[in-house]
């Protein structure tokens, strides 16, 4: 199947994922009551990374153009793209807004149409500084898909049924910490080949890590509590108090983790784009192209500051969105402010 | 203490066995020695070239073999020569050593001593404006990507202000102050805001604790009460960190050293990736997983000298 299609499939299954957990939500008093605190503290940076996920989503909803000729009949252009004109393309670096070309000053195709300029290759900057969303959220997407599985795995069935099992989980655990982030994030990449998924399922496989010790030692603590001994007494199996009693328990940790690791990834990414390892189109790409531009005289800047201020605005407000919900859900927090 | 130190050890022992089974795993039996050869000799070159250069680094031999010749090179620290140039990767350690701690050593000491005096100086006006003022700009601070502190401070402070050179090492250690100057600037203040977060809840959870208040009930004054009560006190968690950060002192700072060509153990795992040379890439990954298992075991025994209720068992 081509690659579009499969993108607009996902991207359904997303919104109604996105509206299925809408209505779980509405029904819990916890978690509706935890948003709109939410919205409440944060509105700005909510509205930031609303916008940064519509762009996201946008830009992965692509088809084929009708009667189109040439190369364009089998290149699908997403929503973001189709902003701008099709072939939107000069010769080299322009200035924003220029008319004519930042060296040699030839005459633009599109002359002043270039809010942000062009690069080297005569790309338009805002248009590649928008369609890095997709590929900041594309990169937290999947590897989410691997490391909240993994670490609901391993750190419950550690924490629950302790023993053997706890004591496997915990050498795994100790043997992937042993090694630093980057340079085992490195290893599996160069180990594995490079390349979008090999990129995310190494941020899974370190990402899991940390994860499973806080769901370990949660689920350990909660394991003793009264009512998962009632809801044994009443005959429950263990499948059964793991899913329907501790699970729920467990997913406020859940949120707080993956939303603190999300801001790291990106981050990380940036470091690997440097390396030669990253994913292809990401702001941490365009930083690595652009890092010569400003030993050029006259500096260009319009690539650097565009492809910066982009990645500076999405962790910046993850951040301050990670930090509100640790403060709302985290019940210890609570006892800190009294 | 002893018997509780060797359990340690032979633990960490049986961790390093997993990690160099993960290596094993990585380069050898998943990765394709065909592509090594063909980044090691050419991208054109011969089918019988190729064959011949994986026959001589040994990747042909039976798995078992190499799984065997892996793990005993590995532990007697026979490193081998490097899969692309030939150079010995000991070598390669012994002269990256150096260099790297030449930098990281400054680097990390200013920036642990900056990030506790702010900290602690926040958690002093904790729930003030001076307060929300600090943490807030430790976030924007945390939310900018490395990469951009390193080619700002080029830009501004080594082609604007010219204070510094833009990039360069030299071995002789009168030169190296200002080779090293920016780098370390970069890599203490990329790291701050963070540590300054962290370090502030430590302090603020010791703040509330009932000696703060006998300590100024007998009239001890503020600094005082911050450095010789508040500060000793949250020791622990300082030294958790402090001491698990060492071994990656060693390793230096992979982008750091190789945007401003410090020759360091960084720097090398850089062209490592680049060009793909895994016999280099496996041993870095070694030796820092060992320096940091023993490090962690040497942490239990620093929380005895810090806190004299520890006792390990």
């Amino acid at each position: 199947m081509e690659a579009h299609v499969v993108s607009n499939t996902v991207v359904v299954g997303l919104v109604a994922g996105v509206l299925y957990t809408a209505r779980v939500v509405r029904r819990s008093r916890f978690w509706s009551d935890a948003i709109r605190e939410l919205g409440r503290r944060r509105p700005i940076a909510l509205a930031a990374i609303a916008f940064y996920v519509a762009l996201g989503l946008a830009d992965s909803v692509a088809w084929l153009d009708r009667g189109a000729e040439g190369i364009a009949a089998h290149t699908p252009r997403s929503l973001v793209d189709r902003l701008f004109p099709a072939d939107f393309q000069e010769r080299s670096y322009s200035a924003p807004l220029a008319f004519e070309e930042f060296y040699g000053g030839a005459g633009l195709r599109f002359p002043g149409q270039h809010w942000l300029g062009t690069d080297i290759l005569g790309r338009d900057v805002l248009h590649m500084a928008l369609k890095g969303a997709r590929v900041a959220l594309l990169l937290g997407g999947l590897t989410s898909l691997i490391v909240i599985p993994l670490a609901l795995l391993f750190g419950m069935s550690a924490g629950y049924f302790g023993g053997r099992i706890d004591d496997a989980v915990f050498f795994a655990i100790s043997t992937l910490s042993s090694i630093p982030t980057l340079l085992l994030l490195i290893a599996l990449i160069v180990a594995l080949g490079r390349g979008p998924v090999q990129v995310c399922f190494a941020m899974g496989v370190t990402g899991w890590v940390s994860f499973a010790r806080v769901i370990r030692g949660e689920t350990l603590k909660l394991r003793e509590l009264d009512y998962v001994a009632a809801a044994r007494a009443l005959g429950a199996s263990e499948a059964r108090i793991l899913l329907r009693h501790i699970l729920p328990n467990l997913m406020h940790l859940v949120v707080i983790t993956f939303v603190l690791l999300f801001s790291g990834m990106v981050l990380t990414e940036a470091v690997l784009a440097f390396l030669g390892i990253g994913l292809d189109g990401s702001w941490g790409q365009m930083i690595d192209q652009a890092r010569d531009e400003l030993a050029r005289d006259p500096i260009i800047f319009w690539n650097l500051a565009a492809a910066s201020v982009a990645l500076f605005g999405l962790i910046l407000s993850v951040n301050f969105v990670g930090d509100a919900i640790r403060d709302i859900l985290d019940p210890r927090t609570v006892r800190e402010n009294v | 203490m002893i018997a509780y130190a060797v359990r340690r050890l032979a633990y960490g022992f049986l961790v390093v066995l997993g990690v160099l089974g993960l290596l094993f795993a990585l380069f050898f039996v998943y990765a394709q020695p065909v592509d090594m050869a063909r980044r090691a000799v050419g991208e054109k070159a011969s089918p019988e070239v190729l064959a011949l250069w994986i026959h001589q680094h040994g990747y042909d031999r039976p798995k078992l073999e190499q799984l065997r010749d892996h793990y005993r090179k590995m532990l007697t620290f026979d490193f081998g020569r490097s899969d692309l140039d030939d150079v010995p990767i000991a070598r390669r350690l012994r002269e990256g050593a150096g260099p790297s701690l030449s930098f990281t050593v400054p680097a990390f000491a200013i920036g642990l001593l900056l990030a506790i005096q702010l900290s602690l100086f926040v958690a002093y006006f904790r729930e003030t404006y001076i307060d929300r003022t600090i943490l807030l700009v430790a976030v924007l601070e945390m939310s900018v990507s490395i990469l951009l502190y390193i080619i700002g401070g080029q830009y501004v402070i080594g082609k604007i202000l010219c204070w510094f050179p833009i990039s360069g090492f030299a071995p002789d250690p009168a030169l190296i102050p200002r080779f090293i100057a920016m780098p370390v600037l970069i890599y203490a203040l990329a790291g701050v805001g963070g540590d300054v977060r962290f370090y502030r809840t430590v302090f603020v959870e010791e703040t509330n604790r009932d000696y703060v208040r006998t300590a100024r009930a007998k009239g001890a004054g503020d600094v005082r009460v911050m450095v010789r009560h508040v500060l000793r006190n949250s020791l622990i968690p300082i030294l958790t960190n402090v001491v698990m950060a060492i071994p990656f002192l060693f390793m230096g700072a992979l982008l750091i050293e190789s945007f401003f060509g410090i020759p360091g153990l960084g720097a090398v795992t850089v062209d490592a990736v680049q060009a793909n040379d895994f016999s280099t890439l496996r041993v870095m990954v070694y030796i820092t997983a060992l320096l940091f298992t023993v490090f962690q075991v040497v942490t239990d025994f620093t929380y005895t000298l810090a806190d004299p209720r520890v006792r390990l068992e």
